[in-house]
């Protein structure tokens, strides 16, 4: 039987994961875990005046399939405005995945999707922020 | 000795492909076993049947389920030694069995400064209602270590069980290290200081035969879904007088004498802890269960999960990278819970399931003990009455081939 989930570039993203560290001077920041296998992850975000994702950092451990998805999402993020960040689409990311999944594992693909959005909410516009001052 | 080839006959299920052309490799029982046909049939006659409420009705149909039900209680009493079938409280499963134990019994004696004692390798059903009850009574909650290979560090007993401490509660088999705990000696040492003791009997009971009377324990707790049964059924087993000074956990139907506008007078046990109807064709299901698992004999049961567990705990040894975490096959149940360099426990548990292999990934509802061990998760293979030596080897050849997928 193949194990089709597991193609090439999934596991070379295990190997060699695509940004991944943590950011110093970023405008946000968030962690979480997913309870049912353990895996954590932590996404830096830092933003350009516009509001664009200039740079970003992922970190964690966790198993091929939400680490993976980790370094395809970043990578995808990088010059998107925060509301292109707050609206992106789960299936977006599953169909740069590329893989079918099972529910369970659906879930490990989403984790960093989760966290993205949950810490891409907790700020404010600094647009928004700027025009309050 | 079992034979084997008999035994898998009686499991329907494992008839069944995992997927289309693979065999189902079943090595999850410790997380729920498969059901032999006698315990189906036995639920499904009673639908067919006899299926009406117990303990109330006056037609035939009540009585014939009342008695299967209550005889049911009888043949359960007996798997276990139980000098009394009231003893025994039907229960939805081992976690409800401790929280009958917690908000009952914990609710009338548990107080600021007393101490309620258990281990650090305890599932969570055996930690949560523990310290929901320790917070809301003012008491403390206390864990006895595991040392590095998975048993207990019983060096300092003598202060983590002392005169403040009311209820010691521990697992007799370990559902992650496999450890089987030196369980009397454990009882004894509580009573010494004045102590309860009460068993998780959830990964003894259906593996290894177990006698309450032997053991001399307060309070044992087990799962009818890992010994064969159904789920939705468990039994707690408590002493006479224990139970009888322990108010109802439930209020409702089924648990009363009298009820008037003003106040209620209790049944006697067991029922006091009954409250409404009951799980009938569970009950039944589970009687059907010990019948099972009596007619195999429980030396051989616990036999042959020995020889099946030596075989894996060598087999997987030879695996370059796994590390099998818990202490030697000679001093575990079966079960065996490893982690592999370099790769995930989902990823292990995805694609051996691609080969039909049941496994469970995760923490086994022990995060206490995997944050202890520094690990997120791990992978188990559990072992059971039909699990042949046959099952192991494919399980070893397709952890290699997930090793080969990593480029390992």
């Amino acid at each position: 039987m193949d194990s089709s989930i597991y193609r090439e570039q999934i596991i070379d993203l295990y190997e060699n994961p695509l940004n991944f560290g943590e950011l110093e001077n970023h405008d946000f920041s968030y962690e979480e875990d997913n309870p049912l296998c353990g895996d954590e992850i932590r996404i830096d975000v830092k933003l350009d005046e516009n509001d664009r994702v200039a740079e970003v950092a992922w970190s964690g451990e966790g198993c091929a399939i939400s680490q993976a998805s980790a370094s395809l999402l970043t990578e995808e993020i990088k010059g998107m405005s925060l509301e292109q960040v707050r609206s992106f689409d789960k299936d977006t990311l599953l169909e740069l995945l590329g893989v079918p999944l099972s529910m369970a594992r659906v879930k490990c693909a989403l984790l960093s999707l989760k966290v993205l959005k949950a810490g891409s909410y907790g700020i404010p516009d600094k647009g928004e922020m700027r025009k309050n001052q | 000795m079992l034979n084997i080839n008999k035994v898998r006959e009686d499991f329907p299920i494992l008839q069944v492909e995992a997927h289309p052309g693979v065999p189902l490799i079943y090595l999850d029982s410790a997380a729920s076993s498969q059901k032999p046909a006698p315990v189906i049939n036995a639920m499904n006659q009673y639908y067919e049947m006899y299926n009406a409420n117990v303990h109330r009705g006056i037609h035939a149909l009540s009585e014939a389920a009342t008695n299967a039900y209550e005889n049911a209680r009888e043949r359960i009493a007996k798997f276990i030694n139980a000098p009394d079938s009231a003893e025994l409280i039907y229960v939805r499963n081992a976690t409800e069995a401790f929280n009958l134990v917690a908000y009952s019994w914990g609710r009338a004696n548990l107080g600021p400064g007393d101490e309620v004692l258990i281990t650090e390798m305890e599932h969570h059903a055996n930690i949560v209602p523990w310290q929901m009850i320790c917070a809301e009574k003012g008491a403390t909650l206390r864990y006895v270590p595991f040392a590095e290979d998975g048993t207990l560090d019983l060096a300092n007993l003598d202060e983590l069980l002392n005169d403040k401490t009311k209820l010691f509660s521990f697992t007799a088999v370990s559902n992650v290290f496999g450890t089987v705990n030196p369980t009397k000696k454990l009882i004894d040492s509580a009573h010494a200081v004045g102590a309860l003791a009460m068993i998780d009997a959830a990964q003894s009971v259906p593996h290894m035969p177990v006698d309450v009377q032997a053991l001399n324990c307060d309070f044992l707790a087990f799962s009818s879904h890992k010994m064969c049964g159904p789920t939705g059924m468990g039994i707690l087993y408590g002493k006479r007088e224990l139970l009888e000074a322990m108010p109802p956990f439930m209020g409702g139907g089924d648990m009363i004498r009298r009820v008037s506008m003003e106040k209620s007078t209790y049944a006697d046990l067991p029922h006091k802890f009954e409250a409404g109807t009951p799980s009938i064709a569970e009950g039944i299901g589970l009687g059907a269960a010990v019948d099972y698992l009596s007619s195999l004999g429980m030396e051989n049961v616990h036999a042959h999960e020995q020889f099946i567990t030596n075989y894996a705990v060598e087999a997987l040894s030879e695996i370059q990278g796994l590390k099998i975490i818990g202490p030697p096959a000679a001093q575990r149940g079966g079960v065996a819970a490893f982690e592999i360099e370099g790769l995930h426990a989902h990823d292990i548990a995805e694609i051996v399931d691609k080969d039909g292999i049941a496994v469970r990934a995760g923490h086994h509802c022990a995060m206490p003990l995997h944050k202890r061990l520094g690990l997120s998760s791990t992978t188990r293979a559990s072992f059971y009455v039909h699990t042949t030596t046959e099952e192991i080897d494919k399980l070893i050849v397709s952890l290699n081939r997930a090793r080969g997928i990593f480029r390992l």
